[in-house]
């Protein structure tokens, strides 16, 4: 599903992510797509030289077996591998998907396939029965509960419900994070909550007042990705942000998403249902089916698969 | 193994982990309080809830109760003579017994079920696993100062439950039993003095009638939030766990009243 670079010469998928990292954002988006292919040419052949290596050395394993832990992948700031997860009945087996710097991730698939059992992993919300879950190259199960808060302060996560602190105001739910863990001043704390609140489209004096009940479903999503980014996090995680709008709504949050990846290099994560904003926004695609990943590419190598399920997934798309 | 054993054996295993998690919540609590970040602001929220806003209904109660402890009594003392003695036998049931009890009682359903049911939503609402995601410690930012400004009000209500419920006797035995108030309230201090003191000058009534209370306060507080974090199930399952945060906290008030006061009296009443 991955690939993983054996260091058998020629430029490492970290290197050329950090071409892409270093580029200037005013680039044309034709040079950044094909920046993006050239990465994920990259990968590609690098997996396909990993699989032919496997091959080669299958007789030599027994005499020199490989170690069963081969580390975080270089580069990359989230990566699963080989996870496998249980509650009364296996929920993910064989899990392994990795996100590179300012990617985009959406991860698709049926009702019930475990995609935001995904992110929780990531969140170290729940631990894997086995495998691993890298965050910048750390894995987050070996972690202690509070060493797992640290980790979760660089990482921004949208719920599919907003989740916002009903007892607080807009202001207080996206301030909340500076105040837990930052010593700014309530002046600096201010106008952060204004800088993302503008972030995201939202008129600060308007909205900073207002109780999350007092906001629509989309105005609460932007509170939501707000303060996911209060803290300018590098990793946002977003479970379904676009379940439950209207059309243009969605086309917002959509935007507002490719907005993040495009000017703060945010490295996205995006659990949805929607066909037409995942194309959108994605970098790369995961599609979950059968408790494993069924595919895994770029949205133009998912529109020209052969496989019958993902034909009938994508319905004609 | 015959499936009936096997359900047997599911459902012990799951009492066995909820009691092992009831008590790692309790210690993990308990623990944070001397542990930063402190939320002050959240204590002093809490018991504005827990205490202030309870003191309307405990006061109704005690007032009542002691009320109705001197009427109950007032002819059987009457019948021995013993009418001067309605002090002592009001102020010993009500330090010792029915204060703590009543206002534990009280607090479980107004304060328990309250809790329980902020929990509930926020968990249903996935408000919880916000918390997590933003770095902060849902136990240390909302159970560690619920169990502490519980800890704290719940002595401070029995004190004011205990003292209007005294109050309430004395106009029973005023005006019922013809009973000065003066020799009332001698009779109120003689029986608390009669007890013993432990370190010569705390009264042992007020040491069972404190111990308790502290030890409600803390079941209270720790059943509610229990039972919120566990929620699942939507709106149904908010209901769900108040109604068991109330029956569990009002029978554990009454059952580990039973083992308090056996433990007290074999503490402080010398053999």
């Amino acid at each position: 599903m991955i690939d993983r670079d054996g260091g058998a010469g020629g430029t490492s998928p970290a290197d050329a992510v950090d071409d892409e990292h270093h580029a200037s954002p005013d680039e044309s988006g034709a040079a950044s797509g094909r920046r993006a292919d050239d990465v994920i040419r990259h990968k590609e052949e690098m997996r396909v030289r990993s699989v032919i290596q496997n091959e080669l050395s299958r007789e030599e394993t027994e005499a020199r077996p490989r170690p069963e832990d081969p580390g975080p992948l270089d580069g990359a700031v989230i990566e699963l591998e080989r996870v496998y997860l249980a509650f009364d009945q296996p929920v993910l087996e064989e899990i392994s998907f990795a996100a590179f710097p300012g990617e985009t991730l959406v991860i698709v698939g049926e009702s019930g396939t475990g995609k935001s059992t995904v992110l929780k992993l990531i969140l170290r919300l729940l631990q894997p029965d086995s495998g691993r879950v890298y965050v910048n190259g750390a894995d987050v199960a070996d972690l202690s509960f509070t060493e797992a808060l640290v980790v979760r302060q660089k990482m921004g996560m949208v719920f599919q419900s907003a989740a916002l602190f009903d007892s607080m105001t807009v202001f207080e739910n996206v301030a909340y994070p500076l105040r837990e863990h930052t010593d700014l001043d309530e002046d600096a704390i201010e106008q952060r909550v204004r800088e993302k609140l503008e972030f995201v489209d939202l008129e600060a004096d308007e909205v900073m007042g207002k109780l999350p009940a007092e906001l629509s479903g989309g105005m609460k999503k932007r509170v939501g990705i707000a303060r996911g980014m209060a803290n300018n996090a590098e990793i946002m995680l977003y479970d379904e942000p676009t379940s439950g709008l209207d059309p243009l709504t969605t086309g917002t949050i959509t935007r507002l998403i490719m907005k993040l990846q495009r000017e703060l290099n945010v490295t996205s994560i995006v659990v949805s249902h929607d066909i037409r904003a995942s194309f959108r926004m994605a970098t790369h695609i995961a599609l979950l089916a059968d408790r494993t990943v069924r595919f895994f590419g770029t949205p133009e190598e998912m529109t020209v698969s052969d496989d019958r399920y993902i034909r009938d997934f994508l319905g004609g798309y | 193994m015959p499936p009936f054993l096997d359900r047997l054996n599911d459902a012990a295993k799951r009492k066995v982990r909820a009691l092992q998690d009831y008590f790692l919540l309790a210690w993990t609590s308990l623990r944070f309080i001397f542990a930063r970040p402190f939320y002050g602001g959240d204590l002093v929220q809490q018991m504005d809830a827990i205490g202030v806003q309870s003191l309307g209904i405990v006061i109704l109660t005690g007032f009542f109760t002691g009320m109705v402890l001197a009427l109950q009594s007032a002819v059987q003392l009457q019948t021995f003579g013993a009418s001067m003695y309605m002090g002592r036998l009001v102020s010993a049931s009500m330090i010792r017994e029915l204060g703590p009890v009543l206002a534990g009682l009280m607090v479980a359903g107004r304060v328990g079920s309250g809790i329980a049911a902020q929990l509930g939503s926020m968990k249903v609402t996935e408000q919880i696993d916000a918390l997590n995601t933003l770095g902060t410690d849902p136990i240390k930012k909302l159970v560690t100062p619920r169990v502490l400004a519980a800890l704290i009000m719940l002595p401070v209500l029995t004190v004011i439950n205990d003292f209007v419920g005294i109050v309430g006797g004395n106009l029973i035995a005023q005006f019922y039993l013809d009973v000065p108030s003066s020799l009332y309230w001698r009779t109120v201090w003689e029986q608390i003095a009669s007890d013993g003191f432990v370190f010569r000058f705390i009264p042992n009534d007020f040491v069972q009638g404190l111990s308790k209370p502290f030890v409600f306060g803390g079941v209270i507080a720790i059943t509610a939030c229990y039972f919120g974090l566990s929620t699942s199930g939507g709106t149904e399952g908010v209901g769900i766990s108040t109604t068991r945060t109330v029956v569990a906290s009002s029978i554990l008030i009454l059952v580990l009243d039973y083992f308090l006061t056996q433990i007290l009296l074999s503490l402080l009443v010398a053999p």
